[in-house]
């Protein structure tokens, strides 16, 4: 007996590479390059992300029948609002020192595309279950990024893995002379690239055919319709 | 079929009132344990730049609020005139809510730390050890390059030199900026001269290396790759030792020190 149907095992696999929410649904990048200068901080808003995104896209799945299409917007931004807050409030009590380090971008979470963009394209129109995995899914998409980008930007701009000393830096009188380029903004844009790049030779079906805004609106909106 | 107005209204007001049922409740839930996540970080901070404990040390709530009991005395200190500040509850003032308050703080004047508000009080931490006062842990904020800093400077009783630094926050660069928070740069400060001959304050970190505090006991090694974190410690610690922040309260200890 198959535990999930294909249908199941799509909406929970296909966002880690063949739909991922960052590299092909370019979503959510701003987080992206905020919170990847240490692993530990890009890990604890993966986790803040998948809370998030798991209770938005079940609440909406749960409501979708009697949700009126006139509020359908709102009433969606004002559920992903509340778990965020609910989320900051959890973090401040349970991790307060990462919760420092994360700031506002907890609070960002808000405007985070992914969350709004699941809710909209997939959860209002499918079951529950099916809405669960596909944040799992999701979620674990956007971790996988955040964790790829924090990995070498830790590693190569701090020395660091996790906190942990990895590579020996000048600044604490060892070999290693930090990469300042690393710990900025412009090295995740760079890392994600890379990511995408390698995504889309290894899956030439990714590359969009038409550099045109109206068409690649288009081709995605067909995409989440299938 | 398109829903009633009627309906969309009770629907509206239904998801309303389940999120803010639930909003309220995890902020109202949890708010002890945040209260003293904070408390306990502030402790940290005042014990480790009074070098009570390790840089990096854990404490829990409990072991933090015993050696707090034990070895600190805050001051509650009225900025302007430098005289301890009557009826303030040392455990639950918050300078950063003060300094939001119109009723507790005024309109800072011009400074290069672009500080835009000064609190009526500000808490002075004594660090007794055998009676006497061993340190004072001094509250310092100010601009780096992106972000305001916020952290602890401590001097020792003849207030002459740098007993430590810390910042506990700040959103610095990561690596450069940010590096306000090696404890290899900030052993760079303990022994360091303040004041000068006026008792205006001198230290200033600047691009560069400086010399060992013997030649050199005005300046601190500038973080590389952060020109502007470096003039704003500088400047945070001009305002916040000088006559708009504590200087006031300074004159008055070093009177009273001096008196026989």
């Amino acid at each position: 007996m198959k535990i999930l149907s294909k249908q199941e095992r799509a909406a929970l696999l296909d966002p880690l590479f063949n739909d991922n929410p960052i590299a092909l649904q370019v979503l959510g990048i701003c987080s992206a390059l905020a919170v990847t200068t240490k692993m530990q901080t890009a890990f604890v808003m993966s986790l803040a992300v998948l809370g998030v995104l798991v209770g938005s896209n079940v609440a909406v799945s749960m409501i979708r029948k009697g949700l009126p299409a006139s509020i359908r917007i709102i009433v969606e931004l004002t559920i992903i609002a509340s778990l965020v807050i609910i989320t900051d409030q959890i973090l401040k009590a349970v991790v307060y020192d990462i919760s420092k380090q994360l700031t506002v971008f907890i609070g960002l979470i808000i405007t985070n595309c992914i969350i709004m963009g699941r809710a909209e394209a997939y959860a209002i129109q499918n079951p529950v279950k099916l809405s669960f995995l596909d944040a799992v899914g999701n979620s674990a998409g956007y971790a996988m990024i955040l964790m790829y980008v924090a990995f070498f930007r830790e590693l190569f701009g701090s020395g660091t893995l996790f906190g942990y000393q990895v590579l020996n830096p000048t600044t604490d009188g060892g070999w290693y002379i930090k990469n300042g380029f690393m710990v900025l903004s412009p090295a995740a844009f760079l890392l994600i690239g890379v990511f995408i790049w390698v995504l889309r030779t290894r899956y030439p079906e990714q590359i969009e055919e038409e550099i045109n805004a109206g068409a690649l609106f288009e081709s995605r909106g067909h995409r989440h319709l299938r | 079929m398109q829903p009633s107005v009627a309906q969309v209204v009770r629907f509206a007001a239904a998801v309303c009132v389940v999120c803010a049922v639930a909003v309220s409740s995890a902020a109202v839930g949890l708010k002890d344990r945040q209260e003293a996540n904070k408390l306990l970080d502030r402790q940290s901070k005042v014990l480790g730049v009074a070098g009570l404990i390790e840089p990096g040390q854990k404490l829990s709530s409990d072991e933090a609020q015993s050696m707090f009991d034990e070895y600190i005395v805050s001051i509650p200190v009225e900025l302007q005139t430098g005289e301890v500040a009557e009826g303030v509850d040392v455990q639950s003032y918050d300078q950063r809510v003060a300094t939001q308050d119109p009723a507790l703080s005024r309109t800072a004047p011009a400074n290069t730390a672009k500080v835009p508000r000064l609190p009526n009080v500000a808490l002075v931490y004594q660090v007794m050890v055998d009676g006497e006062v061993d340190k004072l842990i001094f509250p310092i904020e100010g601009m780096g390059l992106w972000s305001t800093l916020y952290g602890y400077i401590a001097l020792e009783a003849d207030l002459e030199q740098v007993a430590g630094i810390t910042f506990y926050e700040h959103g610095e660069t990561a690596g450069l900026g940010g590096e306000v928070d090696n404890p290899r740069w900030q052993a760079l400060w303990p022994g360091r001269q303040v004041f000068d001959e006026d008792g205006a304050p001198a230290i200033e970190v600047i691009k560069g290396t400086a010399g060992p505090v013997e030649t050199d006991p005005y300046r601190i090694d500038g973080l590389a790759g952060a020109t502007l974190t470096s003039r704003g410690v500088t400047n945070l610690i001009h305002l916040w030792l000088g006559p708009d922040g504590f200087g006031p309260y300074l004159d008055s200890y070093r009177a009273e020190v001096s008196a026989p």
